[in-house]
């Protein structure tokens, strides 16, 4: 009995979807008409529901768990992509590393944040409350219905078999088993701000209120979307086995799309918020931030452009999705044209001033989502109307994309040391004289340092120290003159922090991408055993190899030891790894993590005439990238927690007088 | 059970990109190879190069690029050889002919375009402030800003 009722878990959460689904239903159409014909009973069906989509969803994700944590093998799905000898985190992890649990992670998100929206949402206009949770309710309709009609995840087998198939044996890794959950609170968080758009339009009302409200939201999705981006990249460098950390690969660059259009999203609210301006730009950038999303979705899911991600490949789901696409942006786009005339700006400001500074930001990186789009498309766009097959790689998009990143790394503390409503440029670049010298000294002795090679390196560290120190001369600003300025300091806003922490951030990621592009080095060799060799100023050892079993897989061990100057630096334990049940091998490079450079040892094949195929790495800075990454999202936490979305959350009386009567 | 294992684990497809062997003795001649072969795509891969691909056909055109560069091609040459036989998909960096153009210029373009739309808003709000009605003073900012707050 005991074991009936914990095959019935499975059945459970099945039936929990479909609740869930027809609640959604009901939260999309009953708050809406409510809404419309001011019926505060209607519009307060909202708030329950979406409390209980968010339970039955999750009830229902935690039964798909449930069923690859107990290798519930009478499901299809946990044949596919589980294995009884898997550890415990990657059997947690596979409910998502497949495209059937990662769309349920996905509606769970949605159904997450509408409810983190009705719970928080108590600032809110009643009407404008309706609305948001019926559009996000609308998002989780559409999603559902993608699960139950065309991936079902808890479809069974008539004759389950012993075991598994396991998950593909790269996602066996901590760093991936997170990377997907980050990555879609980031895209699903967009879901969010995409709903405040639409209903914002629906309700015809734009103001500097709805510019605060919507900030936390599309903050929050663009922390998530940094730490889920680093997590890839950072799984990229030391799984794939030749240090890249981007390679913009189809998959990678959907990701990055929402990230950029996130960021351009990030500051034009403040605009909104500060200075009523901007407004209809900020909706679209809401809607098109949402689109990329989808896009992105759409693209990993439909297998139209493929690529080492997309592990379901499946036109008709591609079609459904595209459907959904289509809907959505067509809805949103249609409605913003009927409605974007009306929202009239009413800040006045200069050519110069720091407004006009957040739209060149936002120019630069519209633009540069722009060209990764269309680097990303071209292919498909190509084959169907000039019948060329071609191929858009990397040196496309580092020669495309990166200007624009240039251009706004340069304009990036000018900016943010220009006042509201009128600057003069004079004035805002004299407080950064010192840091431009200093930047540029910087860039000098690197280039002095380097021997005859490219621009890039010095370049990219100018804009690093440019940046770093750019913020610090900000802060300072900030504190005004004369006495108490470290108390100052301290008392700034969180907000002002945290702007200060992510350009910092954005700079110290700037600095190590351009270290690794330009001063890696790599030497490939046999090493035969005992016998020293140096790369750089490194001394390796290859001291032996040997076989290890792992839980489930075989690897091939080298241990190489790390000297510099004749004194021993690290213990190197490079694998080659077989996972028999998928019949796949994987590379597990051995890394010296440090601050200034990584050394990247991998081992390869016995060599015929004895020895072993060894490649090193030499990389400088590489740990910049992440370290960057980590401090803009800190930055973007910092800036959530300021006072004024606190005091807006907390607060619903409070909160309720911010609302300007009309 | 544990030596049929083993058998596969050697049967495994190699995991290196560039194998020592296929090394160029002359080290110019083997950074402009690798450099090359940055550039040109694994056919039988999802978005790889062939310098970090491990297929057995990207050594083939990594040792095929290799034997133009050793019999005396320009870089160039070895390129358009290998474009000849295998087709445009094999550059990762797409060349301008024809409709590429729109390709390689679709950032401009569109900076250009965004710029002009963003400067003419930019002097639209200006010129708010010079005709129309007056801007809030700073004082009636700042107490706006401290009901905002409140």
């Amino acid at each position: 009995m005991a074991a009936y009722t914990i095959y019935m878990i499975t059945e459970l959460g099945h039936f929990a979807l479909i609740l869930a689904f027809g609640v959604a239903i009901v939260q999309m159409v009953v708050p809406m008409i409510g809404a419309y014909r001011r019926l505060p009973g209607w519009m307060a069906v909202a708030e329950p529901a979406a409390g209980a989509q968010f339970a039955l969803t999750a009830l229902s994700f935690g039964a798909l768990m449930w069923a690859f944590i107990t290798s519930d093998f009478s499901l299809r799905l946990v044949v596919a992509n589980s294995h009884s000898a898997k550890p415990l985190l990657y059997k947690i992890s596979g409910t998502w590393g497949n495209h059937e649990g990662s769309m349920l992670l996905w509606v769970l998100i949605v159904t997450l944040f509408g409810a983190l929206a009705a719970w928080f949402g108590g600032g809110l206009p009643p009407t404008l409350r309706a609305r948001v949770l019926s559009v996000q309710s609308a998002i989780a309709v559409a999603f559902f219905a993608f699960i139950l009609f065309t991936s079902n995840p808890f479809l069974r087998l008539a004759t389950p078999p012993f075991d598994g198939q396991d998950l593909n044996p790269l996602l066996q890794d901590p760093g991936l088993a997170f990377h997907p959950p980050f990555l879609y609170l980031g895209y699903v968080g967009l879901s969010m701000s995409f709903s405040f758009a639409v209903a914002a339009l629906i309700e015809g009302r734009i103001d500097a209120a709805w510019g605060r409200w919507v900030r936390p939201w599309t903050l929050a999705a663009w922390i998530f979307l940094t730490i889920g981006i680093a997590l890839g990249s950072w799984w990229a460098y030391y799984e794939l086995g030749w240090g890249g950390f981007w390679f913009w690969d189809p998959v990678e660059n959907a990701s990055f799309m929402p990230w950029l259009l996130a960021a351009a999203l990030l500051h034009s609210a403040i605009v909104v918020e500060k200075r009523e301006s901007l407004k209809s730009w900020t909706i679209l950038l809401a809607i098109l931030a949402f689109g990329f999303s989808l896009i992105g979705t759409f693209i990993v899911r439909s297998g139209l452009l493929t690529s080492v991600h997309a592990f379901a490949n499946d036109p008709e789901r591609g079609v459904f999705i595209l459907m959904i696409m289509a809907l959505f942006m067509g809805g949103a786009l249609v409605l913003f044209a009927l409605r974007a005339g009306a929202m009239e700006a009413k800040g006045v400001f200069g050519v110069v001033s720091r407004e006009s500074a957040l739209v060149v930001n936002n120019l630069l990186l519209a633009v540069a989502c722009f060209v990764v789009f269309v680097g990303t498309m071209w292919p498909l766009l190509a084959e169907m109307f000039f019948d060329r097959k071609l191929s858009v790689g990397p040196p496309f998009f580092n020669a495309a994309f990166t200007p624009f990143m240039v251009a706004l790394g340069l304009v990036m503390p000018i900016g943010s040391v220009m006042p509201w409503k009128r600057a003069r440029i004079g004035a805002a670049l004299w407080p950064l004289r010192y840091v431009f010298v200093l930047a540029l000294a910087v860039a000098g002795l690197a280039f002095a340092m380097q021997s005859g090679r490219s621009m890039l390196g010095p370049m990219g560290l100018f804009l690093g120290a440019w940046l770093i120190m750019g913020t610090g001369v900000e802060l300072a600003l900030r504190t005004g003159r004369g006495s108490n300025r470290l108390q100052r300091l301290r008392r700034l806003p969180r907000a002002d922090w945290g702007k200060a922490t992510a350009h910092a951030g954005l700079g110290v990621t700037i600095a190590g991408v351009a270290g690794l592009t330009a001063w890696s080095v790599d030497d490939i060799r046999v090493a035969q055993l005992n016998e020293p060799f140096n790369v750089g100023s490194y001394t390796l050892t290859l001291t032996g190899v040997e076989d290890v079993r792992g839980p489930n897989y075989l690897s091939t061990m080298g241990q190489v030891t790390l000297a510099q100057d004749g004194r021993e630096i690290a213990q190197l334990k490079p694998e080659k790894r077989f996972y028999p049940v998928a019949q796949m091998p994987t590379t597990e490079a051995a890394i010296d993590y440090n601050l200034l450079r990584d050394v990247y040892v991998v081992i390869g094949d016995k060599q015929n005439n004895g020895g072993w195929a060894v490649r090193t790495y030499i990389k400088p800075l590489t740990n910049w990238i992440w370290i960057g990454c980590a401090m803009m999202a800190l930055g973007g936490l910092l800036s959530l927690t300021d006072r004024r979305f606190r005091v807006a959350a907390g607060n619903r009386d409070k909160a309720q007088a911010v609302v300007p009567a009309e | 059970m544990k030596r049929l294992v083993l058998i596969l684990l050697l049967l495994a497809t190699p995991l290196m990109a560039v194998e020592p062997d296929e090394v160029l003795s002359d080290p110019a001649l083997e950074a402009r190879a690798r450099d090359v072969s940055k550039g040109l795509r694994c056919l039988v891969c999802r978005n790889e190069s062939i310098d970090e691909s491990n297929a057995s056909l990207a050594r083939d055109l990594r040792l095929l690029l290799r034997e133009r560069l050793v019999a005396g091609d320009s870089d160039q040459q070895a390129i358009d050889f290998i474009v000849a036989r295998y087709g445009e998909y094999v550059l990762l960096k797409p060349d301008t002919r024809g409709a590429n153009w729109l390709l390689w210029a679709a950032g401009p373009l569109m900076l250009l375009m965004a710029g002009g739309v963003g400067l003419a808003y930019l002097r639209g709000r200006e010129k708010a402030g010079s005709d129309g009605e007056p801007p809030l003073s700073d004082e009636e900012q700042a107490r706006l800003r401290d009901i905002l707050r409140q």
